[in-house]
């Protein structure tokens, strides 16, 4: 089979891996891969794409979402009334039907990244206990390329294996646990926390140092221990950390003290906005933004990589592993509240929750999330994300993009924000604005990179041909909310906001090598603790639709 | 080593471990099954129901495929069928809650691609319930957390020891779990129910409520539970029962590490439906300001929890789903096919693994037989003998594998025994698909 070629001609590139910020150039497409410019004198391609006067990128890369497995469905479930006056998704002749609201259906969930002009994207809490749930969603989640991570924060045999000081074992268990569920990384959710909230009413640890009952082990050694495991296994990515005491007045400090925890090992703090307070006591009157000291600490730390989990005003649900937090979350917003504990590994909360602008605390989340792309310097360590759907959906990026690169709509909103929250953030006296560049960089290159993703976020020879069109417009918004073309693999998927090709999309996964031995230890702890057999535990590859294994870092 | 004269006889006795019985929502995957001569001679490990199921369960001596009564190839049955589904106005298809997840996502895209209308066993048994989460939501966990955690287990309007025989000693009351070393001395068990079932006897304590007065009854311990003062002889002429049993029944729930709150048809069939699910999974959160409390549907089918997630995902809502505008819409009572069929609007349809001939009301049984309509079942049934097109297929779970989800969503894989020569609901329903897709021009 002779592989076409595909030509992407005359498009200003932003290809901030391959230094690329706004040049001219011509892209060559072979066998879903960018290939070099196969020179004067080689065959012609057989489509060549006009790129004139468009913005070319890669496809853009959601490294925090909550797209797929049971914590979604439930979502989906929970949330008949958000559907009917939600925008409808007809089925066409290439398409599903499905449905929008805050947790729209798999094959709507495909077809709105793919229209957004992002092709990858990754679930943020996986139970493993269900992590066969997830895979079978994300067959249904077209367009784009899929991974999750695996919850292990407050896994029993983690715990127990740091209790013990066994590191090893530790290490060895996170390799097997990652490879049974498939996963991509592993994922610590309010570490320690969430088993306390099993044990105990309204349970759950306060700070970083509070031993958890009957598992003896603290939060900050889970940290230390899954951080230091996921290196050196050599992991593509970092172990990847929603901290402690999310929400809650006062908790920067337990935020620096989860970096501080990681002691130099590579760390990834999740939606960092839901970290950053200042205040204390619960006492609302007291909060304020803490970012630029916490991003002073990320300035100078290259270990820590973060995303921002921004604020959107509207409504939307709220979904999260940590149990603890639904609870909160529940009591605060007094609507519908699900709660779902999973045996051995986990928790889950969901609540419905609007986002006010004029709500002081609301309009603070806004800010301090907006603070946080404005005060890390360094934009490659810093990742955009609204936590979808926690802090609003993914439809909400390119309206992310216009706060970022426009000071004065920035301003604008501001204005009509609770005016006490200039004396609590200092996001009034910011006039940064982003390049297009530097939103390539958070939005594709930049978590491709923390991802480990050594073949996506960039445009250069050997990588996968997921690239987006633009057509520039003054207002930033209205340009990235739609692309002219994006191109999965090779293949044009989206044209002007319609879907032209669904392909199912790669799942990624890791699979690190461990010490066999340990098999049988973790075998005799499964069958006395778990409700299901060993045997029936890990996913089978059969449930991988075109996997791809992502190699370990050199 | 075996030695000569064994071997003959060894080679035709499989063993397959780990096997996973579907008869029940308990979905227990710890079954090894001996296979001889493409029967099941032995079901280690289980119950009652499970040896049933397994054992009873032969090839079956009928064509693969019928078409009004007589035998059909498997092509024509295929197109005869896809004729049947996209000729109709008001296409339904039902069932799904004995078949495999892989075969549940084929039967809604063919519900999409004809603009129908699908809907699952949950609207005759837990839909209540379902709708009920939409109200509440849910304070729950997996059976795993029962076993290590619970030391209050209670049953509501459930019968267990008949409906789910392995579920005391497997999930809920004897094992012996990391918080529970002691197995049921570690916990106490209650049982609320209108008649003495044969789960009585597992209780410690037993409150025999009037009939239909379950909201009244769940309505008592929520105020007990807020401190509301209660008139005892309203009390007891609303539920049955004195006040002073609620009384301690609410310390004893308060006094508990973890509760678990089992609920059966008993409950979401009886007066009052939905709102009685809501009322056990409103009591159930208020629990949590207290103790730590979680409630469970005991759900009956081996994976009506599975066609709920698969009906969910694809289309956002759980069951009772119509595509008549080409996008998905939820309404119980209008779009669940015992109604689409008692007043007489659905013209053609497809059943999966569900026999509505055997349990519908009258009009809607009546209507059924009035209409084309295919059915997928294991075995003839009444629904197969009335279907224009009936196809035999496979046993999920001991012919064929797939997924099905427990019910609490723990999603479990199959292992099969055995081959049969009928083809799985999944070859069938993919084979539809594909000649539904060409006559409506779907090329996704």
């Amino acid at each position: 089979m002779t592989a076409s070629l595909m030509k992407i001609a005359g498009g200003t590139l932003y290809d901030p891996a391959n230094g690329i910020d706004g040049e001219v150039r011509d892209l060559w497409i072979s066998n879903g891969r960018i290939v070099e410019s196969p020179g004067e004198t080689a065959a012609k391609a057989a489509r060549t794409i006009d790129a004139q006067g468009l913005v070319v990128m890669p496809g853009g890369i959601d490294m925090h979402c909550h797209i797929a497995g049971p914590k979604v469905n439930v979502a989906r479930k929970m949330r008949p009334e958000e559907k009917r006056k939600a925008e409808q998704i007809r089925r066409t002749a290439i398409t599903h039907s499905g449905t929008m609201g805050s947790v729209p259906s798999t094959f709507a969930t495909g077809y709105k990244y793919a229209g957004l002009g992002y092709t990858t994207a990754f679930d943020a809490a996986i139970p493993p206990l269900a992590a066969r749930h997830a895979h079978e969603e994300f067959e249904d989640t077209p367009c784009i390329d899929k991974g999750f991570y695996v919850l292990m924060g407050n896994n029993h045999y983690v715990m127990q294996a740091i209790h013990e000081n066994e590191p090893q074992k530790l290490k060895a268990f996170v390799a097997w646990l990652l490879g049974s569920a498939k996963g991509f990384a592993p994922k610590l959710v309010n570490p320690g926390g969430v088993e306390v909230w099993k044990q105990q009413q309204s349970g759950n640890v306060s700070g970083l140092d509070q031993e958890v009952d009957y598992f003896k082990v603290t939060p900050r050694q889970i940290i230390s221990g899954v951080a230091r495991a996921t290196d050196e296994l050599r992991l593509p990515h970092s172990v990847h950390i929603h901290s402690n005491n999310l929400g809650m007045p006062g908790n920067w400090q337990t935020t620096l003290q989860t970096m501080k925890a990681l002691e130099g090992h590579r760390g990834h703090l999740t939606h960092i906005q839901f970290h950053s307070y200042g205040g204390g006591d619960g006492d609302e009157n007291t909060f304020n933004s803490k970012v630029t000291e916490l991003a002073e600490y990320v300035n100078t730390h290259k270990n820590i990589t973060v995303d921002v989990g921004q604020v959107l005003f509207g409504e939307t649900t709220s979904m999260t592993g940590d149990g603890p937090l639904g609870y909160f979350l529940s009591k605060i917003y007094g609507g519908k509240w699900f709660s779902g504990d999973t045996e051995m590994e986990s928790g889950c909360g969901i609540t419905p929750i609007k986002y006010k602008n004029k709500s002081l605390v609301h309009s603070l989340q806004w800010a301090i999330g907006l603070e946080w792309y404005l005060l890390v310097q360094d934009p490659w360590r810093v990742v955009m994300s609204t936590d979808h759907p926690n802090g609003g959906s993914f439809l909400a990026y390119p309206q992310i993009i216009r706060y970022l690169m426009d000071r004065t709509y920035r301003q604008d909103v501001l204005n009509t924000c609770h005016p006490r929250i200039r004396e609590r953030s200092v996001l009034a006296d910011l006039d940064r604005e982003y390049t297009l560049g530097e939103i390539a960089i958070i939005t594709r290159a930049g978590p491709a990179r923390i991802l480990g993703l050594t073949n996506k976020g960039h445009l250069g020879p050997g990588a996968d041909a997921d690239i987006t069109l633009y057509t520039p417009h003054e207002n930033k918004q209205i340009m990235f909310e739609m692309p002219r073309m994006v191109i999965k693999a090779g293949e044009v998927i989206v044209e002007q906001g319609e879907i032209r090709h669904a392909p199912i999309g790669k799942t990624l996964h890791v699979a690190p090598g461990y010490d066999s031995e340990i098999e049988p230890d973790i075998q005799e702890w499964f069958e006395q603790y778990y409700s299901i057999r060993y045997r029936n535990y890990p996913v089978d590859p059969s449930y991988l639709h075109e996997p791809e294994v992502v190699a370990s870092n050199e | 080593m075996a030695t000569a004269p064994t071997e003959a006889a060894q080679e035709q006795i499989k063993i397959v471990t780990d096997a996973t019985c579907t008869f029940c929502g308990c979905v227990c995957d710890d079954i090894d099954l001996t296979v001889q001569d493409n029967r099941i001679t032995e079901a280690k490990r289980a119950c009652v129901l499970g040896k049933a199921w397994f054992f009873s369960h032969e090839i079956e001596d009928r064509p693969s495929c019928l078409i009004d009564g007589q035998p059909a190839s498997l092509e024509e049955g295929y197109d005869r069928s896809a004729q049947i589904l996209t000729e109709g106005r008001f296409p339904i298809i039902y069932g799904l809650s004995d078949s495999p997840c892989e075969a549940q996502r084929v039967a809604v895209s063919i519900t999409d691609w004809i603009d129908g209308t699908i809907d699952t066993t949950t609207s005759v048994c837990h839909g209540p319930s379902g709708m009920a989460f939409q109200g509440v939501g849910e304070v729950t966990c997996t059976l795993g957390e029962v076993m290590n955690r619970g030391d209050m287990i209670m049953f509501w309007g459930s019968n267990p020891a008949e409906s789910h025989p392995r579920h005391f000693t497997k999930y809920s009351l004897m094992p012996k779990g990391l918080f529970t070393p002691n197995g049921r001395k570690d916990r106490t068990c209650v049982i609320v129910d209108v008649r003495k079932t044969k789960s009585a006897k597992a209780a410690d304590l037993f409150i025999q409520i009037k009939p239909r007065r379950d909201f009244e009854a769940l309505w008592t311990l929520r105020a007990l539970a807020k401190g509301v003062s209660l008139d005892a002889q309203e009390v007891e002429r609303q539920t049955g029962v004195e006040l002073a049993v609620w009384q301690d029944l609410m310390e004893r729930m308060k006094a508990c590490k973890f509760g678990v709150i089992f609920f059966g048809m008993g409950l979401t069939m009886t007066r009052g439906k939905h709102v009685n699910s809501e009322a056990l999974l409103a009591l159930t959160r208020d629990m949590n300001a207290f103790t730590r409390f979680v409630a469970k549907p005991n759900r009956g089918h081996g994976n009506v929890t599975g066609a709920d997630n698969v009906v969910a995902w694809r289309t956002g809502y759980p069951f009772g789903v119509n595509h008549a505008r080409g996008y998905p819409r939820f309404n119980p009572g209008e779009y669940t096919t015992s109604d689409t069929l008692a007043r007489g609007e659905a013209d053609c349809g497809m059943t999966i693994a569900c026999d509505p001939m055997a349990n519908f009301s009258q009009p809607a049984r009546e209507h059924l037989a009035s209409i084309p309509f295919i059915a997928l079942d294991a075995q003839e049934t009444p629904t197969t003998r009335a279907a224009t097109v009936a196809f035999t297929v496979a046993t999920y779970g001991i012919n064929t594998g797939g997924t099905v989800y427990r019910m609490d969503d723990v999603p479990i894989p199959l292992r099969p025994a055995f081959d049969s020569p009928h083809p799985s609901d999944f070859e069938i329903l993919s084979q539809i698909e594909m000649r539904v897709r060409q006559i409506q021009g779907v090329r996704a």
